[in-house]
């Protein structure tokens, strides 16, 4: 299981923009570079990224090899009612990584 | 020493300098033949026609925020802005990023909608060489808005090797 840091906040009043600042640990090997016996390093990179707020999709994101290690993602969302926040990194070689924020909305 | 092989020397000197005159050309044609496939603003043209099809890509209404003179190309800060009230009736569809002299042109794409309340969106990018970034934004009505940033980049991505 991959590391994850998320930055996101607690609490929130109602219909409030919150931003969420995701990372995750991936070393993004591009596909581009080569050893120093000249063979090519496959590629290895997260491709894609989901955010859901109670199961509805709110933010997605597809990911190329120019994105740097350890990819980093801020985005925003409409704090609407008190729930899960479910964040979701796919990626080459079966790579897949969950973690879930509580929010309360007052 | 006569006048003879003097004149002699001075040959061997001038063919010493257009060797190495012919050395310098093709040093600096032979890195083009070793590096990889690199996107050129075509390429990125291209590769913009491919979201946007025929659809006419309008300037303005887009911030790249990415600073004028990078370091290190391997981890570049950027943010995309867009102007949009992100209402149901009038938001941002999806953001894509596009650089010109990197392997691939494509950087990130992402897809939102009005329940994301703002269009901003930062991540961390690799360039390999001082170039400009392209920000292409789609709206829910159909029309494309692009913003740009020129960036200087002193220690490029993608040049060392694995060990």
């Amino acid at each position: 299981m991959a590391r994850a840091l998320i930055n996101a906040p607690a609490k929130a009043p109602r219909g409030a923009v919150i931003e969420i600042k995701t990372l995750v640990s991936h070393v993004m090997e591009t596909g581009f570079r080569y050893t120093q016996t000249g063979e090519l390093v496959p590629r290895d990179i997260v491709t894609g990224f989901t955010a859901t707020y109670n199961g509805e999709e709110v933010f997605r994101a597809r990911l190329h090899p120019a994105i740097s290690a350890n990819p980093y993602l801020t985005f925003h969302t409409v704090a609407t009612e008190s729930g899960t926040i479910e964040l979701t990194w796919t990626g080459d070689n079966g790579f897949a990584a969950t973690e879930r924020i509580r929010i309360t909305v007052e | 020493m006569t006048a003879d092989s003097e004149r002699d020397s001075r040959a061997t000197r001038r063919d010493v300098l257009k060797i190495a005159g012919a050395l310098a050309l093709g040093g600096g044609a032979a890195p083009a033949v070793v590096a990889p496939a690199r996107a050129t603003p075509a390429e990125m043209q291209a590769a913009v026609a491919s979201i946007v099809g025929e659809a006419r890509v309008n300037d303005g209404r887009v911030k790249l925020d990415i600073p004028p003179l990078v370091e290190n190309g391997n981890t570049v800060p950027c943010t995309v802005t867009v102007e949009s009230p992100m209402t149901a009736a009038d938001h941002v569809k999806a953001i894509h990023v596009f650089t010109e002299k990197n392997p691939q042109p494509y950087v990130i794409s992402v897809v939102l909608g009005p329940r994301a309340g703002r269009a901003s969106v930062s991540t961390r990018i690799r360039l390999r060489d001082s170039q400009t970034v392209l920000a292409v934004a789609e709206m829910s009505d159909g029309t494309f808005w692009s913003g740009r940033a020129g960036v200087i980049v002193t220690v490029s991505a993608c040049l060392e090797d694995v060990l």
